[in-house]
């Protein structure tokens, strides 16, 4: 695969999410954002998969265990060529089949329907462990968020992960350390994630800078080397990455844009775009 | 009746998966640490690589199933019907159910008859959860042969299916030439006109011991064997109730929302009809030996005679 620019392709993945969560009128930017990069990383440099062929078996895995950061999904795919990038613009409109939280019967590239926390790294799990029962060479890579980690079934998840050695899954946490109801520490805290991933026998990578594809890189290939053990990467990003107003701002974990709001993320993204 | 042969449709399930493997390569059986009660460390026994333990951990199950079908194999997914239906329901509806994959959940220990483990064990609800899963298919066997034939056929068939064990013993009533087992078909086990006894899971012999006791008083109810809740098989139904005028359904499970309720909407828009719901009337069970227990709860053969010998005065 040639190199590519993979800051510029989060970007890009930036500039669709804003332009499809626009057209929605409703859905989740803080945390689509936030794991741009991540998403640039897998589908630009990481992953085994081909978009004329989506069911590819011995395709590499994907899950979106924090399913509502779908405009982020649905951006990639539509960048890779998995669907038109204009059926972007149906997201959430009746009779799209890009839904509020993806839905693996009627999008092509979905790997599994997800949305309901908690269930995604299970499902990564199963896709995990049925590679090892049939001695198939393909990984799986889930991306939970640290709200997320709230849900007691992402423990049982973890706990049978690390108790078969899956050492062919990823679990990205993205520790942007904000939920709708406030900071992550402060509704429910999550913390030490690092230790708690530990303790389930992972391999486990903190990146400071969670949003930086450099990183998120060499954290994958430190991965690809871990045997006997799954590994969990911990992004510390920043949550609604790229458009000022967003950063940080426990308010735009889901909620829609006014005109102005859509115009000026427009603008600093294409800004970001070409410096 | 004392010579009957008795096989809990749960001893069915594991000797069913064991059976099926090996024509079959490519499915899993998963099990949350009640291997030696849903009587899947048979199959385990036969093909240890192929049986997934995942704990006590219900809900990571579910949805671990989900994912292991997406890669083309096919889960049969095993534990209490308390814990498979009613703790991961809302796995099996959003992991399992929503994107219709091929999971195959087969519960034991569902209804009263679970017996001395007392209410908190004796599931009386999985059906009606189950049934309401757009797309999921519900089985509730009658005995021993049609329990292995319902596996098979959930096994043939695509998408998920809902199948409930028991725990008790129960005499096997399908070893006759003609049986042969489809999803979504009953069949008639005794004939009558008086009125319609339609019954699934270990309530198909109460109804058939009542159909007898009832007969020396001189009713003579049709006996049905519904083990598909759903889709359920209408035109047998119909035809009950075109025939008899009456119908009794008899379920080990709550009158809300199950094989009665299934009967009650049918009638109700094609073909109303006065309908006797026998089942868990909305309460929980209790400890007890399970034939205590049917006999407590009205789900006896004697004590459906009763019902229905009052209810038809």
């Amino acid at each position: 695969m040639p190199t590519c620019n993979l800051p510029s392709i989060a970007n890009e993945i930036r500039l669709n999410i804003i332009e499809t969560l626009h057209a929605s009128g409703s859905g989740h930017p803080g945390g689509s954002l936030s794991i741009a990069d991540i998403l640039a990383c897998l589908y630009y440099k990481e992953m085994n998969i081909d978009p004329a062929n989506p069911k590819m078996p011995e395709r590499d895995r994907f899950v979106l265990s924090k399913g509502h950061a779908a405009p982020a999904l649905y951006s990639v795919l539509a960048m890779k060529g998995f669907f038109p990038k204009e059926d972007l613009l149906t997201l959430r409109k009746v009779g799209s089949y890009l839904q509020g939280h993806p839905d693996m019967k009627h999008t092509p590239g979905v790997d599994i329907s997800t949305g309901s926390l908690g269930q995604g790294i299970s499902a990564a799990v199963g896709m995990a462990l049925s590679a090892k029962l049939s001695d198939d060479s393909y990984r799986v890579y889930t991306i939970t968020g640290d709200g997320e980690l709230q849900e007691g079934q992402v423990w049982e998840a973890a706990m049978f992960a690390g108790s078969h050695q899956l050492d062919n899954l990823v679990v990205f946490v993205d520790n942007n350390n904000l939920q709708i109801d406030g900071t992550v520490a402060e509704v429910n805290s999550p913390y030490p994630i690092d230790e708690k991933f530990r303790a389930f026998n992972f391999h486990v990578i903190l990146l400071e800078n969670g949003n930086d594809t450099a990183a998120i890189s060499a954290a994958l290939e430190e991965a690809r080397s871990v045997k006997g053990k799954p590994t969990c990467i911990i992004c510390c990003t920043t949550k609604g990455k790229g458009v000022s107003f967003m950063e940080n701002q426990v308010g735009w974990h889901g909620k829609g844009m006014t005109e102005e709001q859509y115009q000026q993320a427009k603008e600093e993204l294409q800004k970001a775009g070409e410096a | 009746m004392a010579d009957v042969k008795k096989i809990a449709t749960r001893v069915s399930l594991g000797n069913g998966l064991t059976e099926l493997a090996a024509e079959h390569k490519d499915f899993v059986v998963m099990d949350a640490d009640v291997a030696m009660a849903t009587m899947t460390h048979t199959f385990r026994s036969a093909y240890p690589e192929r049986h997934i333990d995942c704990g006590i951990a219900e809900a990571n199950m579910m949805s671990m199933a989900a994912g292991i079908a997406t890669t083309g194999k096919v889960p049969f997914v095993c534990a209490f019907a308390m814990f498979v239906a009613g703790r991961a329901f809302e796995q099996v509806r959003n992991s399992i159910g929503y994107p219709h994959l091929n999971v195959k959940i087969c519960s034991t220990h569902g209804g009263i008859s679970a017996g001395e483990d007392g209410a908190s064990h004796q599931c009386n609800e999985d059906l009606t959860l189950m049934r309401t899963i757009p797309g999921m298919t519900v089985i509730c066997p009658s005995d021993d042969i049609e329990a292995k034939a319902a596996l098979k056929a959930a096994y043939e068939m695509e998408g998920p299916v809902y199948l409930r064990f028991g725990r008790q013993p129960v005499a096997v009533i399908n070893d006759t030439p003609d049986y042969s087992f489809t999803i979504g078909k009953g069949r008639v086990m005794r004939e009558g006109s008086d009125v319609a006894l339609i019954a699934c899971g270990i309530m198909v012999h109460e109804a058939l011991s009542a159909a007898e006791l009832l007969a020396e008083k001189g009713i003579q109810a049709r006996v049905i064997n519904m083990p598909t809740i759903k889709p359920l098989d209408d035109e047998l139904v119909l035809a009950a109730a075109k025939d008899c005028k009456k119908i009794v359904t008899v379920e080990e499970h709550s009158v809300l929302g199950a094989l009665g309720s299934a009967v009650c909407e049918l009638l109700s828009e094609k073909m109303p009809t006065p309908v006797k719901r026998i089942g868990m009337q909305d309460c929980f069970g209790e400890s007890g030996p399970a034939l205590a227990l049917l006999e407590k709860y009205g789900l006896s053969g004697n004590r459906i005679a009763e019902t229905v010998e009052n209810w038809l005065k």
